[in-house]
C-alpha cells in the first residue's frame, strides 16, 4: 500500500538522489568546525594519562605523592592501584590534571610506579606458541565435508591470514567535561552521544561523592568529531576520570589521548588465519569447504571468522576455530566487523581455486553465485566492474604479468552488509516565520549524516536545502541511535522523513482555509504550497509560514514506526576489482586502479555515498598494503606506536578510483546503509591482484615487501 | 611510501637557519624517528647557547606575528607553535595528531613555507609571517582553495582538512599550473585516515586553476 510517508517517486525528487556538497562542508574547510579537542574552557585544566609500559604486570606499589606536589598540578587520580595485574602495553595506570599540558605531561612524569613482570604473549600467527593462551570451540560440520571433496575434481589446500590492525582516528579519543553544579556537559568525540552519558551517570552514580548523579544530569555535545570507525561507542576510564577531575576541581578539564595512547590502546581490528581446504567440479561449482582458523581480538580472544564468506551456501563444510588471548590492547569494533578478514580469507582461497582449475576468476565467482543470498545482484554488479576495469583485457593467466620486472595483474572480491536503520526520532519545527529546524540526538561522523537529514526535510517540505537548519550533536536533541553499522542514514532519513510529512500535514491545515480548500488538496514544491493541479493558487513559504502567527509547529517523527510507509531496508551486496604493479626486485606493490560497484537501496545524496566509498577503497589500500602492529615478543612492546612506522597510504600510494552506485536500479528498497561495505573487500581485491600478477600467492596480509620477495622465492619466481 | 617525499616542498626546512626543530631535538633524545641526530644534540645545544641566551625554563615573553596581527604571550619556551596556537591563541583550525611531524594535520604557512607547527617551537616562529587557517578568509567568504574542498568533497571528518587545505594553498603559490604527478607529490606530507585523497587531488588542481592570476593569493 502506498503512503504518505513513502520516497517520491524517482521524477518528482528534487534533492534526494542528486549531487550535493555536504552542509558541513564550509565549516571544516575554512577551519571554523570545533572538534571535542578544539574545545577550550575558560579557565580549563588539561588532564594526561599514565600508561603501562608492560605488556602483562601486576602493580605493586604506586606513589603519586611527587606528582601531586608538582607546579601546576591540581589533581591526580590513581586508575590501577597496586594489586592490579596490567593486561597490556597502554593499559590505563593513572591521571594528573593540571594547569596546562606541558604540567601535566610533567605531573606525569613524576608518578612512580613498581611492577612485577609476568610472562606475555603479543603475538598470535604462531599459534603453536600461544600455549595456555588459546581456546578451542567445537567442530563445525554441514552436510557431509567427505563426501563433498571425493566429489571435487580439484581440491585446494591453502595458509591464508589478516593481521590486527588500528583505527588511528585522526581525532585521538576524548572530551571536555564541565560540571555547573550537579550537571555535566561533555564535549565528547564519540559515535553515541546518546549513550556516554548514561554510561557515565551509572559509573558516578554508584560512587558515594556523586551518587546523585542521574543520566538527566549529563550532556553530550559532539558537533563535530574526527572519525570513529567503529571505535568511540564508550565512555571508557579517560571519559570517567575526566569527568570526576573536573568535579573535584570546579573547572572544565580537557583530556585527548596521545598518539601513541591512541594506537596502543584505543582499538583495533581482530586479525584473522586459517588453513583452509576447498573442492570444487571441473566447471568450477564448489562442493566441500574446510577450514580450521584461530584469531586475537587482545586479551578476550578472537571470534571465529563468518566464513566461507558470502558463499554461505557451500553444501558441505567443515570449520574449526581458536581463540587466541593476547597482551595487547583489546578489539573494538572496526567498520564492518570480522567482514574484511572474512573476505580476505574466502576470496583468496577461492581464486587459488580458480587458479588450479585454469579458471578466469571472474567465471568462476560467477559460476558460484547461487551459493550466495543475492547472485542476481553480485551478477549484474560483476560484469559492471569488468566493464569499468577493463578486465577482459587486463586479466591474464596467473604469472603471465608481463616480462620485465614489473608485473600487473587484476583481482576481485565480494562482500555483503546488513545496514539496517537504527532507532531514532527526528524534531521537525516549523517557525512563522518559515524558518525550520530539523533536530536529533544524532552525530555526523564525516558521513554526510547532517546532509542526509537536511535533504530529506528540504524534499519533504518542498523548500530549498538552504532553508533547512539541521541540529544535531546535542543530547538535548530527541534520542537517535549510536553510529554504527551502517545503521545511522536508514534510521535518521526514516525519522526525518515522517517528521517532515507529520509538520507539513499541520502546516497544510493552517494554510487550506485561505487557499479556499482542504488540506489533503494542498502540496509543497519549490518553495511554495498550492493546490494540487492548480498552482495558480498558492503561497509562497513564507506568506504560508505567516499564517501560523505565534504559533510553531513541532512534530517528532519515529524510525522504527507503528505508522505505514517503507523507507528502508537491509542487504545489500558489493564487488571491488583492483589492478595492482608489483617490483618483483623491491617487493613494493602499487594499486594502480580500483574499482567499486555498490549497492545500497535509495541513495540520498551521491556525492557523499561516493565518498565513502573512496574513503572505504582507501582505507582498504592502507590495511591490504602499510598498516601493521609490530610487536616484539622480548619485551611485549608494540615498536610503532607512532604514525611514522605505523604506516597510512599518503596521497600517491591510492591508484586511479572507480565507484558505481547501482542508482535506481534498487531504489524501491529505500534506504540501507552504506559506511561498512566498501571497507570491507579491499584487501582480498588486492592480494588477489598481486596473485595474478607474480603467480604465487602472498599468503598474509599485509602484503609488505618482504613477505612479497618471501613469496617469489618460495614460489621459484625470484 | 610518499611520506618520504614531505620535505619536497621544504616542510620545515629552514636552510641557513642555526635553528632547532622540536624534531630533531626530540629525535636526540631518543624519543623521537630512530636514526637521527644522536650525535648532534650537544652540538645543537652548544650552538644555540651561542646563538641566544638562556630562557626557560618558566614562561618568557613570546611575540608571534599571525594573520598579520602580532599576539604577546607568556608562555614556556617548550611549548610548540602548534599548542601556542590552540592552548594559548584558541586558534584550533591547525589539529594535533601526531604530534611528531609526520601527518601534517598541524600545518600552517611561517614565511611563506609550509611547516609543521607541532615540530616548531613557537620561539622559533618569533620574527616571522605566520599564516593560519584563520587568515585565510577574513572576510568569511570561502578561500578558493577551501571552497575546492566543499566542492569536490575532499573531506569527511574533516579532521585533517585544516592541514590539507594550508598544504594546498602554499603547494599551488609555489605551483600555479601543478600536474597530477605534482600534487601526488607535493602533497604527500599530509596523511587522511578517512580517505579523502581522490578529491584532495581534484581540489588542488581545481584551486590551482581558480586562483591564476594571484588575485587570491
Ligand atoms: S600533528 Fe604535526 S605533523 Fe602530525
Ligand atoms: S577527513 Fe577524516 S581524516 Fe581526513
Amino acid at each position: 500500500m502506498p503512503s504518505k510517508y513513502d520516497w517520491p517517486a524517482e521524477g518528482k525528487r528534487s534533492l534526494i538522489g542528486k549531487r550535493i556538497s555536504r552542509l558541513d562542508g564550509p565549516d571544516k574547510a575554512s577551519g571554523r568546525a570545533r572538534y571535542a579537542y578544539d574545545t577550550n574552557r575558560p579557565g580549563g585544566l588539561v588532564a594526561k594519562l599514565l600508561c603501562s609500559p608492560h605488556a602483562h604486570a601486576k602493580i605493586t606499589r604506586i606513589d603519586t605523592s611527587e606528582a601531586e606536589r608538582a607546579p601546576g598540578v591540581r589533581a591526580v587520580k590513581v586508575m590501577a592501584p597496586a594489586g592490579t595485574e596490567v593486561q597490556w602495553q597502554g593499559f590505563e595506570i593513572a591521571a594528573v590534571a593540571a594547569d596546562t599540558e606541558e604540567l601535566a605531561q610533567d605531573g606525569v612524569r613524576k608518578i612512580k610506579v613498581e611492577y612485577e613482570i609476568l610472562p606475555h604473549l603479543v603475538k598470535e600467527e604462531d599459534v603453536s606458541k600461544a600455549a595456555n593462551m588459546i581456546k578451542p570451540s567445537a567442530e563445525e560440520t554441514k552436510g557431509n565435508p567427505d563426501s563433498g571433496f571425493s566429489e571435487a575434481d580439484a581440491v585446494h589446500e591453502g595458509y591464508y591470514g589478516i593481521n590486527t590492525i588500528t583505527h588511528c582516528c585522526l581525532e585521538s579519543h576524548g572530551q571536555v567535561a564541565e560540571w555547573n553544579g550537579d550537571n555535566c556537559t561533555l564535549y565528547a568525540s564519540t559515535q553515541a552521544l546518546g549513550r556516554i552519558g548514561g554510561d557515565l551517570a551509572k559509573v558516578l552514580g554508584a560512587e558515594p561523592a556523586t551518587a546523585n548523579i542521574k543520566p538527566a544530569n549529563i550532556r553530550v555535545i559532539t558537533e563535530y568529531m574526527g572519525g570513529g570507525f567503529g571505535s568511540k561507542f564508550s565512555i571508557d576510564k579517560w571519559g570517567i576520570v575526566c569527568a570526576q577531575f573536573s568535579k573535584q576541581t570546579g573547572k572544565p578539564v580537557k583530556l585527548m589521548l596521545d598518539r601513541d595512547q591512541e594506537l596502543l590502546m584505543a582499538g583495533m581490528r581482530p586479525s584473522d588465519y586459517a588453513k583452509i581446504k576447498l573442492g570444487a567440479k571441473k566447471d568450477g561449482t564448489i562442493t566441500a569447504w574446510q577450514h580450521e582458523s584461530w584469531s586475537t581480538g587482545g586479551p578476550g580472544g578472537g571470534g571465529a571468522p563468518p566464513i566461507p564468506y558470502v558463499f554461505t551456501e557451500i553444501p558441505n563444510q567443515r570449520k574449526r576455530h581458536i581463540a587466541v588471548s593476547t597482551h595487547t590492547g583489546p578489539a573494538r569494533a572496526w567498520r564492518a566487523p570480522n567482514h574484511p578478514q572474512a573476505a580476505a580469507l574466502t576470496m583468496c582461497a577461492m581464486d587459488d581455486l580458480a587458479a588450479k582449475l585454469n579458471m578466469n576468476p571472474l567465471d568462476f565467482f560467477i559460476k558460484n553465485l547461487p551459493l550466495t543470498a543475492r547472485g542476481d545482484v553480485y551478477k549484474a554488479e560483476l560484469l559492471k566492474g569488468a566493464e569499468l576495469m577493463d578486465w577482459k583485457t587486463k586479466w591474464h593467466p596467473r604469472g603471465q604479468g608481463g616480462n620485465g620486472y614489473l608485473k600487473r595483474g587484476v583481482g576481485l572480491s565480494l562482500h555483503t552488509w546488513g545496514g539496517r536503520a537504527h532507532d531514532s526520532d527526528c524534531r521537525i519545527v516549523i517557525n512563522s516565520d518559515g524558518s525550520v529546524q530539523a533536530q536529533l540526538g544524532s552525530q555526523d561522523l564525516g558521513t554526510g549524516t547532517r546532509t542526509v537529514i537536511g535533504i530529506v526535510a528540504a524534499e519533504t517540505l518542498g523548500i530549498p536545502l538552504s532553508g533547512v537548519q539541521v541540529q544535531i550533536g546535542d543530547s538535548n536533541y530527541p534520542p537517535s541511535g549510536a553510529s554504527g553499522g551502517s545503521t545511522t542514514v536508514g534510521g535518521v532519513s526514516s525519522s526525518t522523513r515522517r517528521a517532515s510529512v507529520k509538520a507539513l500535514d499541520k502546516l497544510f491545515e493552517a494554510v487550506a482555509p485561505s487557499l479556499g480548500t482542504t488540506a489533503d488538496k494542498l502540496v509543497a514544491r519549490d518553495g511554495r504550497i498550492h493546490v494540487e493541479g492548480d498552482p495558480s493558487k498558492s503561497l509562497t513559504w513564507k506568506a504560508a509560514c505567516a499564517k501560523l502567527g505565534t504559533k510553531s509547529i513541532s512534530e517528532i517523527g519515529r524510525q522504527p514506526a507503528r505508522d505505514e510507509g517503507n523507507l528502508n531496508d537491509n542487504g545489500v551486496g558489493g564487488i571491488q576489482m583492483a589492478e595492482v604493479e608489483v617490483d618483483t626486485e623491491t617487493g613494493i606493490v602499487s594499486v594502480k586502479k580500483m574499482v567499486a560497484v555498490q549497492d545500497c537501496g535509495l541513495i540520498i545524496d551521491v556525492k557523499t555515498a561516493e565518498s565513502q566509498c573512496y574513503g572505504a577503497m582507501i582505507m582498504g589500500v592502507c590495511a591490504a598494503l602499510y598498516e601493521e602492529r609490530i610487536f616484539d615478543q622480548q619485551t611485549g612492546t608494540m615498536l610503532n606506536a607512532d604514525m611514522e612506522f605505523y604506516k597510512l597510504s599518503g596521497i600517491a600510494d591510492v591508484g586511479d578510483m572507480v565507484v558505481h552506485m547501482m542508482t535506481g536500479v534498487y531504489d524501491g528498497r529505500g534506504v540501507i546503509g552504506l559506511g561498512e561495505p566498501p571497507a570491507i573487500s579491499p584487501p582480498a581485491a588486492i592480494s588477489n591482484a598481486v596473485a595474478n600478477a607474480i603467480g604465487v600467492r602472498v599468503p598474509t596480509i599485509p602484503l609488505t615487501p618482504d613477505k612479497v620477495l618471501a613469496a617469489l622465492e618460495k614460489g621459484g619466481r625470484a | 611510501m610518499s611520506k618520504i617525499d614531505s620535505d619536497s616542498h621544504g616542510k620545515n626546512k629552514q636552510p641557513g637557519k642555526k635553528g632547532f626543530s622540536r624534531r630533531s631535538f626530540l629525535g636526540g633524545l631518543g624519543i623521537g624517528g630512530g636514526a637521527v641526530a644522536t650525535l648532534p644534540t650537544g652540538l645543537l645545544v652548544e650552538s644555540q647557547a651561542a646563538a641566544a641566551p638562556a630562557m626557560g625554563p618558566g614562561p618568557i615573553p613570546v611575540a608571534l606575528r599571525i594573520n598579520g596581527k602580532v599576539h604577546n604571550l607568556n608562555i614556556e619556551p617548550r611549548v610548540t607553535l602548534l599548542d601556542a596556537l590552540r592552548n594559548h591563541l584558541d586558534m584550533t583550525g591547525a589539529k594535533k595528531v601526531c604530534d611528531r611531524a609526520t601527518c601534517g594535520a598541524c600545518t600552517v604557512i611561517v614565511a611563506g613555507r609550509p611547516v609543521y607547527s607541532c615540530s616548531m617551537l613557537a620561539v622559533e616562529a618569533q620574527g616571522k609571517d605566520i599564516q593560519t587557517i584563520e587568515g585565510l578568509a577574513p572576510s568569511g567568504k570561502l578561500h578558493p582553495v577551501s571552497a575546492a574542498f566543499v566542492e569536490n568533497d575532499a573531506q569527511q571528518c574533516g579532521f585533517c582538512t585544516p592541514g590539507f587545505v594550508m598544504a594546498v594553498k602554499a603547494f599551488v603559490d609555489r605551483h600555479p599550473n601543478p600536474t597530477m604527478d605534482q600534487v601526488k607529490k607535493g602533497l604527500g606530507g599530509n596523511l587522511c585516515r578517512c580517505g579523502t585523497y581522490i578529491g584532495v587531488r581534484q581540489a588542488a588542481l581545481d584551486a590551482a586553476r581558480q586562483m591564476k592570476g594571484g588575485k587570491n593569493a
